[in-house]
């Protein structure tokens, strides 16, 4: 292969990587937050996609209003993980919040195949057609605009962490739940919070993902595992990290393809994620915490 | 008395009021197990309406044996374990006199034991898999009115040969036995072709990007793209192409049209020619112009590039007449004498053509590649290549 298929690898794989950065970034929150995630991931970020489509293509929507309505729906969708799935468990100090944020996802995702249809829907919009050309690649401004988003909401993230009220007061959530609500910090509150906002970058990616994809009820699954692997790639506690594992983790997929042929690619690029986090057990970005018993 | 009169007449009416859908101890149950929701849902709801219209014909001519045929249809959902589980209910619970089959060639194979094993006639219309019919039982009770993966592959190379001058096409496939099966058929018609492949690319179910792939094809010096896949991938390789701003020829099977592939693929859908066995825009016949009356009358459909899926109907059409006129030759329903009288078939005048003697032992293909027409999309209808 010539320079010119690497080239267009890298291109096209960090176009895709940062699909999975961005739905990547809501485990990020929650996680960074709570110690716990949002295993449905995937499926709000189908959730997000559907609504828009149903909103706009089917009930005739204007854009603009379409966008925060499905933004607020989704954001409400993680408030709800958060109260039915996760905090009933973590309150008894149970781990089941994993098996059952998986099942709230695929209740979501059947209630959607019934009423939506199981039909794949294509989704047209006016960012595929402008873009420009890169060697022999046409990026459209979609495709430029996923990473940007991706890693302008990474960066808003860093910034509220540290310069804000809000920020400051989730960093002591995680740092120490008890003193922080010894603080009189309503750490449940927060917590609940930060799972809507996880909802809300989920809907953000479905947005812009579907029409580069196909809109159907199956369509978070492959995003929800690749995006856990980004951000396992690139550790889960930092958000700038997170983003750059799925970047990473688009280009190695692109790569070994245009290397390999696509045959192997799925079990490759999987089997190098074992193979860093066996080096770097904290992801390559991430940070070991120092745990003082 | 009086009151058994009344339970009685009630009863009655109740049969009456049920009586078109529900079947009837004297009827004779006919299967269909196919994806009827799904990516490929379109392709199932074109299989039930060439069946139903076929099966309502026969039953207005007083039936077969005397008795009315009755449809039961399973919904496979594309998925073999939900195709097994429904073929095994029709057979044992409804006790079908026979199965037809739909869009999925993994579904297809895996019911294929089955049927053999149960002696039931099982009947793909749309299907492709060589494996399907053969393989390997005798006596064999599977049966094919569709395309045939070896046949549409040759004839697959042939056309980009012919139309597109190719001299080193590249494949595209399904990472499925669907896509494997025509890896085997297309690198076969290509040595015969004396044609070299400028590679062999698979394709997930679910990816999105598909320009690595293409990348390395193009780079091998491809001149065509020969794709098979169902409508969401097949629609994202194309998506892909567009986005290289690489204007190859992609000729297709016929896995595409089982799903809404223009609305995924959006402007260029129209550059793929594909496979069909039959086009409603052929010269109309007299079971065309009945076809045509009825698809209009029941579903709206007002003209050929109105029919949803149009293999998926004319198939299944001709399979459900020839299907008749077995059993009315057996004269019975019982799997073995059905299975015979099929293979003993005399000539049938159907849709897609004049049937002269449908199948025989082995030859369980009623279509052949002479029945082949290439298509293409046009403003969200297909149409044939001109």
């Amino acid at each position: 292969m010539g320079l010119q298929e690497y080239l267009s690898a890298l291109i096209t794989g960090a176009g895709i990587g940062s699909m999975y950065g961005l739905t990547a970034l809501g485990y990020y929150i929650t996680y960074a937050i709570s110690r716990t995630v949002n295993f449905a991931q995937g499926a709000s970020l189908m959730l997000g996609a559907v609504l828009t489509f149903s909103l706009v293509q089917t009930f005739h929507w204007p854009v603009w209003l379409a966008v925060p309505v499905m933004l607020f729906a989704c954001g409400l969708w993680g408030w709800t993980v958060e109260r039915l799935a996760v905090q009933p468990f973590v309150k008894r100090g149970s781990d089941a919040w994993l098996m059952a944020t998986v099942a709230l996802g695929l209740i979501l995702e059947n209630v959607v195949l019934f009423t939506f249809g199981k039909d794949p829907r294509g989704m047209s919009s006016p960012l595929l057609q402008v873009g420009i050309t890169l060697g022999s690649l046409r990026v459209s401004a979609l495709q430029l605009l996923i990473p940007v988003v991706g890693f302008g909401i990474a960066i808003c993230l860093a910034l509220l962490m540290r310069f804000t009220h809000l920020g400051k007061s989730l960093l002591a959530i995680a740092l120490n739940i008890q003193a922080a609500r010894l603080m009189g910090i309503n750490t449940g509150r927060y917590i609940a919070f930060a799972f809507a906002i996880s909802g809300v970058f989920a809907g953000i990616a479905g947005v812009l993902i579907a029409p580069l994809y196909t809109v159907s009820a199956g369509m978070g699954t492959i995003f929800g595992i690749k995006a856990f692997a980004a951000a396992i790639l690139g550790g889960i506690d930092s958000a700038a990290g997170v983003m750059a594992g799925g970047v990473l983790l688009g280009v190695i997929e692109a790569i070994l393809v245009t290397t390999l042929g696509s045959t192997y690619a799925q079990m490759f690029s999987f089997g190098l994620t074992i193979v860093v986090l066996a080096f770097k057990p904290v992801g390559l970005f991430g940070r070991s915490g120092v745990k003082k018993i | 008395m009086k009151s058994t009169t009344k339970i009685n007449a009630f009863l009655f009416s109740a049969l009456m009021l049920f009586g078109t859908g529900v079947a009837q101890g004297q009827d004779i149950k006919i299967g269909l197990v196919a994806a009827l929701t799904g990516q490929s849902a379109q392709s199932g709801e074109s299989i039930t309406r060439g069946l139903t219209i076929a099966l309502d014909e026969i039953n207005a001519k007083g039936g077969v044996l005397g008795k009315k045929l009755v449809l039961v249809k399973r919904d496979d959902e594309s998925s073999p374990p939900k195709g097994v589980t429904a073929a095994r209910e029709l057979i044992s619970s409804e006790k079908v006199t026979a199965l037809f089959g739909g869009i999925d060639t993994p579904v297809s194979l895996a019911i294929v034991p089955i049927a053999n094993q149960n002696k039931t006639p099982f009947i793909g219309v749309w299907a492709a898999g060589t494996n399907i019919t053969k393989n390997g039982a005798t006596p064999n009770y599977v049966f094919r009115v569709s395309a045939q993966d070896d046949l549409v592959d040759v004839a697959l190379i042939k056309y980009a040969m012919t139309k597109y001058n190719a001299k080193k096409p590249g494949l595209v496939l399904v990472n499925n036995p669907w896509g494997e099966s025509n890896e085997k058929g297309l690198k076969a018609a290509a040595t015969a072709a004396n044609l070299t492949l400028a590679g062999v690319e698979k394709l997930e179910q679910s990816d999105v990007d598909v320009t690595p792939q293409l990348g390395r094809l193009k780079a091998a010096g491809a001149d065509a793209i020969i794709l098979v896949a169902n409508a969401a991938p097949g629609a994202q390789m194309m998506k892909s192409r567009e986005r290289m701003g690489w204007m190859v020829p992609v000729v297709s099977h016929w896995g595409i049209s089982g799903g809404r592939f223009d609305e995924l693929v959006g402007p260029t859908a129209g550059d793929v020619h594909f496979v069909q066995t039959y086009s409603f825009f052929s010269k109309p016949t007299a079971a065309s112009q009945k076809v045509m009356e009825e698809l209009g009358k029941r579903y709206g459909v007002k003209s050929p590039s109105e029919v949803i899926a149009p293999v998926g109907t004319a198939n299944a059409y001709d399979a459900m007449h020839l299907l008749a006129r077995a059993i009315e030759k057996a004269k019975s329903t019982e799997g073995d004498a059905v299975r015979q009288a099929l293979e003993q078939l005399d000539g049938y005048s159907g849709l897609i053509k004049d049937y002269k003697a449908p199948f025989a032992t082995p030859a369980h293909e009623a279509l052949s590649p002479e029945d082949y027409i290439m298509v293409r999309y046009e403003g969200g209808k297909i149409v044939p290549v001109q």
